[in-house]
C-alpha cells in the first residue's frame, strides 16, 4: 500500500505548482497528508493483530510459552538496533534537507545496516524456534506470535527495499524536491514502525517474559 | 508441485449443466462486445480514454458500470436460490445439489456487498465529491485509477471462479471453523480470499485518497462546514473505510496463513480461537454497511433539497447525526452474534448502543421530512426513490432495533427475518440510494438525461417486488425458518417462499426496466440533452460545470461562501461567468500503470489461489516493476493553455446561454 | 401505490398473526419463549410510535407539499428551527431510553446462562452438533440418542452445549432461545416447555453441505412416566455410546436417522470438549475467570476440566 501512495509523489512534484494556485493545492502537502493516512490503517492492522496476540497468548495447546522462548537480552540487542535507525534516519533526513547529499547517503547507509541488523536477528530467532519444533504451527500462542512480529518484519524488510531505492534515487537524481518529499515518507514509515516495535517488544517480550 | 499447482482440467466443472450454459452465454456475449469495440474501432479508445484515465469522472463511471455487471451476476443467484427454495419444498431436493446452492448463497452476498454496492457508492463518491468541493481531480489521480483496478481485479477473480474451480461454500462470512482447510478443502475459500483482499486493499486505497481530497483540495473559501451533505457522509464512509478495512486485510491474512501455512488463529485444533474471526470480521463488517448507507443518506440529502428548490433541513443536524452514526457503527459489532453465549451486562450493552444508532437515523429521517415541509417537490425519479426510501427503510429500521434486542434476538438470530431486516436496509437504504444517486447525476455524468416513464416504472417494479419479496421473508422468520437452508419441508412455508419468489421476479422486472431506461435514453439523447448542466436546478458546485463536464472541471477556481454553493452564485449573478483571461491548468496525464499493476497482483492472486508459485512471484514482480517505472518516469502531467481553455469554457457558455432562453 | 404497499404490509402482518398460531417463535410453548414473543411485541409496539408518524408523513408531505400546490406555502431559505430540532432529537432518545431499560432487564431475565427458577428438579442434556446431525446425551440417566430429544412438561431442562465440527447454533424455535455450539467450549441454555408436544429443532448456523438436514424433534412429554417410558425405550438398546462408537457417529452423514444408546460411557461430553481445549495447564483459574468477560464458555469448559 505504502508503494502505491508513494507513486502520486510524481505527480505532485513534476513541474512546479503555479504561482496563482493557492497553498491548499500544494501536493507536497497531499502526498505526507495521505502517507499519514495511510499510516493510519496500518496501525489499524498492527492494532488487530495485537487484539489477535492477547486473545490467543494463552493458548499454547501444552507447548511452549512465552517464558520458555523469549530471550530478553537477545531482543534487547535488537530493539536497540532499531532505535537507533531511527535516530540515524533522523540525521539523513536532516542533511537531506541541508542538501549535503554524500552526508544523506551515508546516514542513510547507516540506518539501512541497522535495519538489517535488525531482520537478520529476527530472521535467526525465528530460524531457532522453527529448529525447535516451535514453529508457527505448533499452536495458536507461536501462530500470532509469528504473524504479529512476522508483520513488523516484513514492514521493516519493504522499509529497507524502500530505502535502497532511495539510495540509488539520491545517488542518480541528487537531492530535489522529489526526493526529499519521498524521504520524508519513509521517515515516517521508519518511526512508525519503531514505535510499533516498541508496542510489540513490551507487550510480547516484555509481559511475555514475566 | 506440478507447473499448475492444484489446477487442471478437472477444476471446469463440466458435470454442472447450469455452470456450463452460464459461461456459454457470458462467452458469447463476451465475443459480441469484443465484435462491436472491434468493428466500431473502439479499442483504442476504451483503452486511452478509459480503461487508463485518472479522471475521477471516468472512473466513477466505470466503477459504476462494474456494480451494474455485476448487479446482473449478484441477482442472478438471487433469482437462482429463490427458485431453489420455490421447487425443493416439502422434502424435494429442487434442480440445485447442496454443494453448488451453498455456494450461490456465498457469492450473492459477497457479490452484492463487496461488488455491487460498494463499487456503486465509489463509482458515485468517485463522480461527485471533487465535483462538489471545486477541486479538478482527487488528491492522488494514478492512486484512484489503481484503486478501481484493484476492485475489478477481485471482481474478476471471483467471475473466474464460476468456470474453474468452485466459489466458497461458507455464507458471505466465511466463519472459521467451517472456512478451514479441514472443512473446506477446495480453492473456493480462497477465491474468497484473494477477492476479498485485492479489492479490500484497493478500497482502502480509496478511504486515503478521498480524505485526503476532502482536506486538502477543497476550493477556495469552502469551510468544513459549507461542505455539500454528499460529500460529508461520504467522508464520513471514508474515515470508516480507513478505520474498518484495515481490520478485514488482518482476518483474511490470519486465515490465509491458517488455510496455506498451517497456522492455527482459527482452527479447531491447535488451540485456535474461532471466535475471534467472528469479532474481527464484523468489527469490520457493521461499519462497512454504514460504509454503505451513510452516502446513501447523502444522496436523499441531495435529491430533497434539489427538487423541493429548498435549503437542506437542519445541514449541522446531519452532519453530526452522520458522525455519531459513524462512531456508534464502531462499538455494535457484537450484535451480529449475541448468541454466543456472551455474559448479560455484554450483550446488553451492546444491544443499547445498537439502539443509540437509532437516534441520529431517525433525526435524520426528521430532516428529511422538515425538508419536505414548505417547499415544492418535484415528483421526479430520484424523489421516488428517496420517498420510497423514507418509508422501506423505516421499517427496516424498526426490524433492526428488535434484532437488537438479545432477547428477541435470541429466536430471530440468522432466520429469515434477519434476512428480511438487512435487505430491508441494504436495498431500501443503500441500493434506492445509489438508484437515486444514479437518476440524479446520470445527466452530469453523460450530458443527456434519462427517460422518466421508464425510470418510475422501474421504481415501481422495485417498490411493489421488494415488499412482495421480502415481507414474506419476516413471516417466515417467524415460522422458524433459518437462513441458508437449500431445502424445506414444513408445508406451513410454502406459500410464503412462493410469494418470495414471485417479488424477485418483480424486481427482476424493475432491474430489467433499469436497463431498457438506458437503451431508451441513449437512443433518445438528442431530445434529453442538458444543455446548461444544471438540469434539475441544483444547489451545489457540480452544478456549476458542463455535463459532461470538461476534463478539467472548473476552468477557475470557484469561489465558495455558502454551503448552497451554487444556489448563491445563480442568486448573486455570478453563475455562467465569462472570463477574459484563464490560466494554464495543471492535468494528470492517463497512465496504463494502474491496470498493468492490476494485472500483476491479478495473476498472482490467480497463482496464490491454485498454488501456481512462479506465476504469483511473475505476477507481484511485474506489479512491483510496473510502479517503479511509473514512480521514476517523468511523463506525468501537463499544462492546458489559456486558448484552449478559453474556446472550450465559450463553446459551453453559449450553449448554456441558447439553454437558458 | 405506496399507500397500497402499506396496506400490503398491514394485511401481511394480520395473516402472520395468524399463522403465528401454526409453530415459529410467535406459537411459544414454553416460557423463555413466551417471554421473548412479549418482548417483541411491545418492542414492536414501542417503535410504531416513531415508525407509523414518519411514513404517514413522508407521505402526507410529499402530497400536501408537492410541485404545482401553489397555495401551500413555500419557504425556500428556511432550513433551521430550534424547537423542531429539539423534538426530532428529543422523540427517538426517549423512546430509545424506555428501550434501553426494557432491553437491559430483559437480557438479563432471558440470560441464556441463567437457570431457571422452578420448583422441579432440571433435567441436564448435554449436546454435540456433529456434521450433520445433533447428539443428546443425558449424563444423569446414562443413555443418549441422535436427532431425537425428549424431556418432560414443565421441568426445567439445562443444556450444555459444544461441537464436534464447525459451529452451529442449537435452536427449538418454539420454546425460545439459541446458543452457539462450538468446538472446544461448552456453552450453555435453559429452556422450559409449558405444553406437551413434540416441536421442530434445527440448527440455525450454516454449517456445511449437509446443513439443511441437521434437524431433529424435540418431545415433551405429557408428564414424569411418560419421559421415563422414553428413557426406558432408550434402555432397552443394547448399544452403547464410548469413544469408538462415537468416533463412528461422528463421522459426516446426511439426513441422519434417529438413533438410540442404551448406556453412556462415563465422560463423554467431557471427551468431545477437551479434544479441542487449548488453555494452557499451567492457566490459573482466577486468569480463567478474568476472560469470562469475552468467553463466557471457556469457563464453562474450565469447569468441567475441573470436575474430570
Amino acid at each position: 500500500m505504502s508503494i502505491a501512495i508513494r507513486a502520486d509523489l510524481d505527480l505532485a512534484h513534476t513541474g512546479e505548482p503555479l504561482a496563482n494556485r493557492d497553498e491548499h493545492h500544494d501536493t507536497s502537502d497531499n502526498t505526507l497528508l495521505g502517507f499519514w493516512l495511510y499510516l493510519m490503517t496500518d496501525c489499524i492492522l498492527f492494532a488487530s493483530v495485537f487484539a489477535t496476540y492477547a486473545v490467543l497468548y494463552m493458548n499454547t495447546d501444552g507447548g511452549v510459552s512465552g517464558k520458555d522462548i523469549f530471550e530478553l537480552n537477545f531482543v534487547l540487542i535488537e530493539t536497540a538496533a532499531l532505535l537507533v535507525s531511527s535516530i540515524t534516519f533522523g540525521f539523513a533526513l536532516i542533511c537531506a534537507k541541508h542538501q549535503k547529499r554524500a552526508a544523506t547517503l551515508i546516514w542513510l547507509l547507516i540506518t539501512f545496516a541497522l535495519g538489517c541488523a535488525f531482520i537478520g536477528m529476527e530472521i535467526y530467532e525465528f530460524h531457532h524456534l522453527i529448529e525447535q519444533g516451535n514453529g508457527p504451527q505448533r499452536s495458536a500462542f507461536l501462530s500470532s506470535f509469528f504473524a504479529l512480529v512476522g508483520m513488523h518484519g516484513l514492514h521493516v524488510t519493504a522499509g529497507l527495499i524502500w530505502m535502497a531505492i532511495m539510495m540509488l534515487e539520491v545517488v542518480k537524481t541528487g537531492l530535489n524536491k522529489r526526493s526529499i518529499t519521498r524521504l520524508s515518507c519513509l521517515s515516517l514509515f521508519w518511526h512508525f514502525l519503531d514505535i510499533v516495535w516498541i508496542c510489540v517488544f513490551t507487550v510480547v517480550y516484555l509481559l511475555g517474559a514475566m | 508441485m506440478s507447473f499448475l499447482g492444484k489446477l487442471t482440467l478437472e477444476s471446469i466443472p463440466y458435470h454442472e449443466p447450469i455452470i456450463m450454459v452460464t459461461l456459454a452465454v457470458v462467452a458469447v456475449i463476451g465475443v459480441i462486445i469484443a465484435a462491436l469495440i472491434t468493428k466500431y474501432k473502439k479499442w483504442g479508445v476504451l483503452w486511452n480514454d478509459w480503461f487508463t484515465s485518472v479522471d475521477h469522472k471516468r472512473l466513477g463511471i466505470m466503477y459504476i458500470v462494474l456494480a451494474l455487471v455485476m448487479l446482473i451476476r449478484g441477482f442472478s443467484d438471487a433469482i437462482m436460490m429463490r427458485t431453489q427454495q420455490a421447487l425443493a419444498i416439502n422434502g424435494a431436493a429442487g434442480y440445485l445439489p447442496p454443494e453448488h446452492y451453498d455456494q450461490i448463497f456465498t457469492a450473492h452476498g459477497v457479490i452484492m456487498i463487496i461488488f455491487m454496492a460498494m463499487p456503486f457508492m465509489i463509482g458515485l463518491m468517485n463522480l461527485v465529491v471533487p465535483l462538489q468541493i471545486g477541486a479538478r481531480d482527487v488528491a492522488f489521480p494514478f492512486l484512484n485509477n489503481l484503486s478501481f483496478w484493484l476492485t475489478a481485479s477481485g471482481a474478476v477473480l471471483i467471475n473466474i471462479s464460476l468456470g474453474l474451480g468452485e466459489f466458497a461454500k461458507t455464507g458471505w462470512v466465511a466463519y472459521p471453523p467451517l472456512s478451514e482447510l479441514s472443512f473446506s478443502p477446495g480453492v473456493g475459500v480462497d477465491y474468497y480470499i484473494w477477492a476479498l483482499q485485492i479489492s479490500g486493499i484497493g478500497t482502502t486505497l480509496t478511504g486515503v485518497n478521498f480524505i485526503a481530497t476532502v482536506l486538502k483540495m477543497r476550493a477556495p473559501g469552502m469551510k468544513l462546514m459549507q461542505m455539500p451533505i454528499f460529500t460529508w457522509t461520504c467522508t464520513w464512509a471514508n474515515i470508516l473505510i480507513v478505520a474498518s478495512f484495515p481490520i478485514l486485510t488482518a482476518v483474511l491474512a490470519m486465515l490465509t496463513l491458517d488455510r496455506y501455512l498451517g497456522f492455527h488463529f482459527f482452527t479447531n485444533a491447535g488451540g485456535g480461537n474461532a471466535m475471534m474471526y467472528i469479532n474481527l470480521f464484523w468489527a469490520w463488517g457493521h461499519p462497512e454497511v454504514y460504509i454503505l448507507i451513510l452516502p446513501a443518506f447523502g444522496i436523499f440529502s441531495e435529491v430533497i433539497s434539489t427538487f423541493t428548490s429548498k435549503r437542506l433541513f437542519g445541514y449541522k443536524s446531519m452532519v453530526w447525526a452522520s458522525g455519531a452514526i459513524s462512531i456508534l457503527g464502531f462499538i455494535v459489532w457484537l450484535h451480529h452474534f449475541f448468541t454466543m453465549g456472551s455474559s448479560a451486562n455484554v450483550n446488553a450493552f451492546f444491544g443499547v448502543m445498537t439502539m443509540v444508532i437509532a437516534v441520529p437515523t431517525g433525526v435524520k429521517l426528521f430532516n428529511w421530512l422538515f425538508t419536505i415541509y414548505r417547499g415544492r417537490l418535484r415528483l421526479t425519479v430520484p424523489v421516488l426513490w428517496t420517498l420510497g426510501f423514507m418509508t422501506t427503510f423505516t421499517i427496516g429500521g424498526m426490524t433492526g432495533v428488535l434484532l437488537a434486542v438479545p432477547g428477541a434476538d435470541y429466536v430471530l438470530h440468522n432466520s429469515l427475518f434477519l434476512i428480511a431486516h438487512f435487505h430491508n436496509t441494504i436495498i431500501g437504504g443503500a441500493v434506492f440510494g445509489y438508484l437515486a444517486g444514479f437518476a440524479y447525476w446520470f445527466p452530469k455524468a453523460m450530458g443527456f438525461k434519462l427517460n422518466e416513464r421508464l425510470g418510475k416504472a422501474a421504481f415501481w417494479c422495485w417498490q411493489v417486488g421488494f415488499y412482495v419479496a421480502f415481507m414474506p421473508l419476516y413471516v417466515l422468520g417467524f415460522l422458524g425458518m433459518t437462513r441458508r437452508i437449500s431445502h424445506t419441508d414444513n408445508p406451513d412455508w410454502n406459500f410464503w417462499i412462493y410469494f418470495a419468489a414471485v417479488g424477485a421476479f418483480i424486481i427482476f422486472a424493475g432491474i430489467i426496466l433499469q436497463f431498457v431506461q438506458l437503451y431508451v435514453s441513449f437512443r433518445d439523447r438528442e431530445q434529453n440533452l442538458d444543455t446548461t448542466g444544471d438540469p434539475w436546478n441544483g444547489h451545489t458546485l457540480e452544478w456549476s460545470t458542463s455535463s459532461p463536464p470538461q476534463f478539467y472541471n472548473f476552468a477557475k477556481d470557484p469561489h465558495v461562501s455558502d454551503i448552497d454553493c451554487f444556489t448563491d452564485m445563480k442568486e448573486k449573478g455570478e453563475a455562467y461567468q465569462r472570463h477574459d483571461n484563464y490560466e494554464p491548468i495543471h492535468m494528470p496525464k492517463n497512465t496504463a500503470s494502474g491496470i498493468l499493476m492490476a494485472i500483476g497482483i491479478t495473476a498472482a492472486g490467480f497463482a496464490a489461489i491454485w498454488h501456481i508459485l512462479w506465476l504469483a512471484i511473475v505476477g507481484m514482480l511485474g506489479a512491483f516493476v510496473v510502479f517503479l517505472f511509473r514512480a521514476y518516469s517523468n511523463d506525468h502531467d501537463y499544462y492546458v493553455q489559456p486558448d484552449e481553455v478559453a474556446k472550450i469554457e465559450n463553446t459551453h457558455l453559449d450553449k448554456v446561454a441558447r439553454g437558458l432562453i | 401505490m405506496l399507500i397500497r404497499n402499506l396496506s400490503k404490509a398491514a394485511m401481511l402482518t394480520s395473516i402472520l398473526l395468524m399463522s403465528g398460531c401454526e409453530g415459529g417463535v410467535l406459537d411459544p410453548k414454553g416460557q423463555i419463549g413466551i417471554d421473548e414473543r412479549y418482548l417483541i411485541v411491545v418492542a414492536t409496539l414501542l417503535m410504531l410510535i416513531v415508525v407509523i408518524p414518519v411514513i404517514f408523513m413522508t407521505l402526507f408531505f410529499a402530497w400536501k407539499y408537492r410541485d404545482g400546490r401553489e397555495q401551500e406555502i413555500y419557504a425556500p431559505k428556511w432550513a433551521h428551527s430550534k424547537s423542531i430540532e429539539i423534538v426530532v432529537w428529543l422523540m427517538p432518545i426517549v423512546i430509545v431510553i424506555i428501550l434501553g431499560v426494557i432491553t437491559w432487564g430483559s437480557t438479563h431475565d432471558l440470560d441464556p446462562y441463567k437457570p431457571l427458577e422452578h420448583e422441579a428438579k432440571p433435567i441436564t442434556v448435554e449436546v454435540v452438533s456433529l456434521n450433520w446431525k445433533w447428539l443428546f446425551i443425558y449424563p444423569e440417566l446414562g443413555v443418549a440418542s441422535v436427532n431425537e430429544l425428549a424431556f418432560p412438561v414443565n421441568v426445567p431442562v439445562n443444556f450444555k452445549i459444544t461441537s464436534d465440527t464447525a459451529m452451529n447454533s442449537f435452536f427449538i424455535p418454539q420454546l425460545g432461545s439459541q446458543i452457539y455450539s462450538m468446538a472446544g467450549m461448552a456453552t450453555q441454555l435453559h429452556l422450559i416447555a409449558n405444553e406437551p408436544g413434540s416441536f421442530d429443532g434445527i440448527s440455525a448456523n450454516y454449517s456445511g453441505a449437509g446443513f439443511a438436514g441437521m434437524k431433529f424433534k424435540a418431545i415433551a412429554t405429557p408428564d414424569a412416566t411418560s419421559f421415563d417410558a422414553w428413557v426406558a425405550k432408550l434402555k432397552r438398546q443394547g448399544n452403547k455410546l464410548d469413544p469408538q462408537s462415537y468416533a463412528e457417529l461422528a463421522k459426516p452423514s446426511e439426513n441422519n436417522p434417529v438413533e438410540y444408546y442404551g448406556s453412556v460411557s462415563n465422560g463423554m461430553f467431557d471427551h468431545v470438549v477437551m479434544q479441542y481445549m487449548h488453555m494452557s495447564k499451567a492457566m490459573p483459574m482466577d486468569e480463567a475467570q478474568h476472560m469470562e468477560m469475552s468467553h463466557p464458555s471457556i469457563d464453562a469448559s474450565l469447569n468441567n476440566e475441573k470436575g474430570e
